[in-house]
């Protein structure tokens, strides 16, 4: 076979001399699912946002480090009190149609972003409340209030900038033909099977991208996806079956890369969203704390994901600078959960329904900890249900406990503020505390690392001990790769950046 | 000629409307709010309500369906609410890919099935005709999707004889395209090819007791001409009968061999959109599907017509 195959591409690579120039290079990257609409005002999928990783351009981008650094923006400050933001533009990018990219067009960008009927970044840019261009290459965000999350903000969709003229256009239809100004150009997409890219000669680093063209292909099935990096028919993947981790490691043919994600898993409880509050594990923390001393997360990291994701019991990971060191992860605690239940008035143990999307990773995780919990008379009745429908019944409050996870935002902010403030847009569980809301609003308009962690401890205080949220493990994006590829880095926030990365044949 | 006609497609639009109507108020029977869907990760309530709005989600049911089948009338399926593509150009992108599917597993199961019962029934009780139906049973009772998946492990990782999964367009490279479907149409085609065998095996076994074969062969025409060209050709009537009823189910079948393979045809479509509650997706695809197979049907009438004129006395 080898033999055969030697031939063939030999014959291959004789056929392409002698027709001209050696084959274009085309990097096959594999997506869990298909994105969605490629405009990065109307898009909400986390697959979609690897696409424009390598399409649009961004404000600012960040190290896998989470800081924070130029892309399209070269530097920027703020004023005084943190509500007028000045950032200088690169003066050598263009759009992919042509246009040149100023401040101007940042300014149609923002105001599209705030305006249009179908813009999922309206909450992203609302402290925005007025965008100028004060020189050719600068622009000026005055804020209403403080905002510290808003350049985080700009490393994502926020910040992605289109070319406006294509935009105003296109209206609603933008994503059918998007027009960005990153690396790579749109070239073709064919629902369900594929989203070509081509390179952006005049791009302004065209010399880091040594690829002529990059193919997504969405493959829903991790076995299959996996079978296809084996087989060669694709070159990378993204989101590998942490079952998959020790095959992979094996093969000398493949890399793995992970990074732990800024999100996390864990089970939400109603707490105050309606009339199913009004039971005991809505109205009684002691009987949510139980439950969190019950499980052993790193046995439960052990058992389902061999090890490869990171145990939790915050917001966000214990590596972040904004853990709070003071509430490390506790042990498993059998006889102490029992000791709260009987406190709370259930010597005999107490029965809990939990809701659980369909599919396998999330069932196995409840089952392990159903079987923990069991132990310290914690008796778990599992619901799964397709992930529409949960969604729907947690918005609505019809649930008593939900295992659900986040993908994680860059700014610590997106990962707290909208799950637990009493006007949070996400706060499923209908948790109010007065002290948790004046912590986490304080925090979002402070520009000082220290007032921020500071007021993030604070909030953290009273969420772990009433534990609206009992917060299981942290994912890791676990990148599977051809191992011919060189120079590629994991990132916490899963995308798949390819400035530097090379394929030798 | 033409007036069986029009009475037959009067008589369809009801049926028509009837399904539309089905479609659309069984869809919103499914628990799951298309616009939380659609609203992303962040669920903005100040974006939920505007897409409701602009989605017209409040307006009670009779009222969107009207909206809904006044567009569908002028050729306006609507849009899809996950990539703002135009659901008719979906399902124009979609179906010729189904369609290949489908017709590749169809040629994979007349190869397999039609000799093999052949063989089965001119070798009735002996060890061939059992390992003939040992191997029809496995092809009926072993999953697609494990199958599919086997089929992969081993021919494209083991091996790496042809593509894991996607798809080339036939137009673009036939080649290609024809490697790439090879899988997908295996998996689908085994189980026809079982069905296809059994009936195969019976029709023979009638026709190869008849006095015309038996005349034939007093005749002392050679064992191949017997059966290939006085037996088969006359049990291949139920045979052909059957083929066409399947190929309906190998649309369906194709469901699941589409998700396996990854293969972006109809099946693959409409699973999809009914996860992501998109909502036009899907009522545009069972409605071409209705209108197709009531069409089909009235198309088959007429044709049965044309070879039978006798059948139009009865109707």
């Amino acid at each position: 076979m080898k033999r055969f195959l030697t031939l063939t591409t030999a014959l291959g690579l004789g056929l392409a001399g002698w027709a001209g120039p050696a084959a274009a290079q085309d990097l096959r990257i594999a997506l869990q699912s298909d994105a969605d609409v490629l405009d990065p005002d109307q898009s909400r999928t986390f697959v979609g946002r690897i696409v424009y990783t390598s399409l649009c351009d961004k404000l600012v981008d960040i190290t896998p480090d989470l800081e924070i650094i130029p892309q399209l923006a070269t530097e920027w400050s703020w004023n005084e009190d943190g509500t007028v933001l000045t950032m200088q533009l690169r003066e050598d990018a263009s759009f992919h149609d042509g246009t040149p990219f100023n401040a101007e067009a940042v300014v149609r960008n923002i105001e599209r972003s705030q305006n249009l009927d179908e813009s999922r970044r309206k909450s992203e840019v609302a402290s925005i409340e007025n965008v100028e261009a004060t020189g050719e290459y600068e622009v000026r965000f005055t804020l209403g209030a403080p905002d510290a999350t808003l350049l985080a903000q700009f490393t994502d969709r926020a910040g992605m900038m289109i070319s406006p003229d294509a935009a105003d256009a296109a209206g609603v239809e933008f994503g059918l033909d998007p027009v960005c100004s990153g690396p790579f150009r749109f070239k073709e997409r064919i629902a369900q099977d594929r989203i070509v890219l081509e390179k952006f000669d005049e791009y302004w680093n065209a010399d880091a991208y040594h690829f002529d063209t990059v193919t997504f292909l969405p493959i829903p099935d991790t076995t299959v996806r996996f079978a296809n990096l084996r087989s060669g028919d694709i070159d990378m993947l993204e989101r590998l079956a942490t079952a998959d981790i020790p095959a992979a490691e094996a093969d000398p043919e493949i890399e793995v890369q992970s990074a732990t994600s800024l999100g996390y898993q864990g089970i939400t409880f109603n707490v105050g969203n309606g009339d199913r509050a009004n039971n005991p594990w809505g109205e009684d923390k002691r009987l949510r704390q139980a439950l969190s001393l019950a499980i052993d997360r790193n046995a439960l990291n052990q058992v389902v994901f061999d090890g490869s994701f990171v145990p939790g019991n915050q917001s966000f990971p214990p590596a972040s600078p904004w853990y709070d060191a003071d509430h490390p992860v506790a042990e498993r605690d059998v006889e102490a959960a029992r000791a709260l239940l009987a406190e709370a008035g259930y010597p005999d143990g107490i029965d809990l329904e939990v809701q659980v999307p369909n599919t396998n990773v999330p069932l196995q995780v409840m089952q392990v900890i159903q079987a923990m919990a069991a132990e310290a008379g914690i008796r778990i009745s599992i619901t799964a249900k397709e992930f529409a429908t949960m969604l729907s019944d947690q918005t609505a409050g019809d649930y008593t406990a939900s295992q659900v996870g986040w993908s994680g935002r860059v700014d610590p902010d997106g990962n707290i503020h909208q799950f637990v403030t009493t006007e949070g847009g996400i706060n499923d569980s209908g948790f109010s505390n007065a002290t948790v809301d004046e912590a986490l609003d304080a925090a979002r308009t402070s520009n000082e690392t220290e007032t921020r962690k500071a007021e993030y401890d604070a909030a953290r205080d009273v969420l772990i001990d009433e534990s609206p949220l009992v917060y299981l493990y942290h994912d890791a994006w676990v990148t599977a790769l051809d191992a011919a590829i060189e120079g590629y880095v994991a990132y916490p926030d899963g995308m798949i950046r390819l400035e530097g990365v090379t394929m030798s044949e | 000629m033409l007036a069986f006609l029009a009475r037959r497609v009067l008589v369809a639009i009801p049926t028509v409307v009837l399904i539309s109507m089905l479609v659309f108020g069984l869809q919103h029977l499914l628990p799951g709010d298309p616009i939380l869907v659609m609203a992303g990760e962040e669920r903005d309530p100040e974006v939920i309500a505007l897409l409701r709005e602009k989605y017209r989600m409040d307006d009670p049911i009779p009222v969107q369906y009207l909206a809904w089948i006044g567009n569908a009338l002028t050729g306006d399926l609507g849009t899809s609410l996950r990539t703002q593509q135009p659901v008719l150009e979906l399902i124009g992108e979609k179906l010729p890919v189904t369609l290949q599917l489908a017709l590749m597993a169809l040629v994979v199961a007349v190869c397999i099935g039609i000799p093999a019962g052949v063989i089965s029934a001119y070798r009735k009780g002996t060890w061939v005709d059992w390992l003939a139906n040992l191997v029809a049973l496995s092809g009926l009772s072993v999953p697609n999707f494990w199958l599919g998946i086997m089929l992969i492990l081993l021919v494209s990782v083991r091996l790496g004889w042809l593509p894991a999964s996607g798809y080339a367009p036939f137009s673009d490279d036939p080649l290609r395209s024809i490697q790439v479907m090879a899988m997908p149409a295996v998996v689908l085609g085994t189980g026809l090819a079982a069905t296809l065998m059994r009936h195969t095996r019976s029709a023979m076994l009638g026709v190869l007791r008849a006095d015309y074969v038996r005349t034939a062969r007093a005749k002392g025409l050679s064992e191949r001409r017997v059966v290939i060209r006085h037996a088969l050709r006359n049990a291949l009537v139920p045979v052909v009968t059957v083929t066409t009823i399947l190929f309906g189910e190998l649309l369906a079948g194709a469901v699941l061999t589409e998700q396996i393979f990854t293969i972006p045809g109809f099946g693959k479509l409409v699973v999809d959109a009914v996860f992501n509650r998109d909502y036009a997706v899907v009522q545009g695809i069972v409605l071409c599907t209705g209108v197709a197979f009531v069409a089909m049907n009235i198309l088959s009438d007429a044709l049965y017509r044309v070879l039978n004129p006798r059948m139009g006395e009865v109707a």
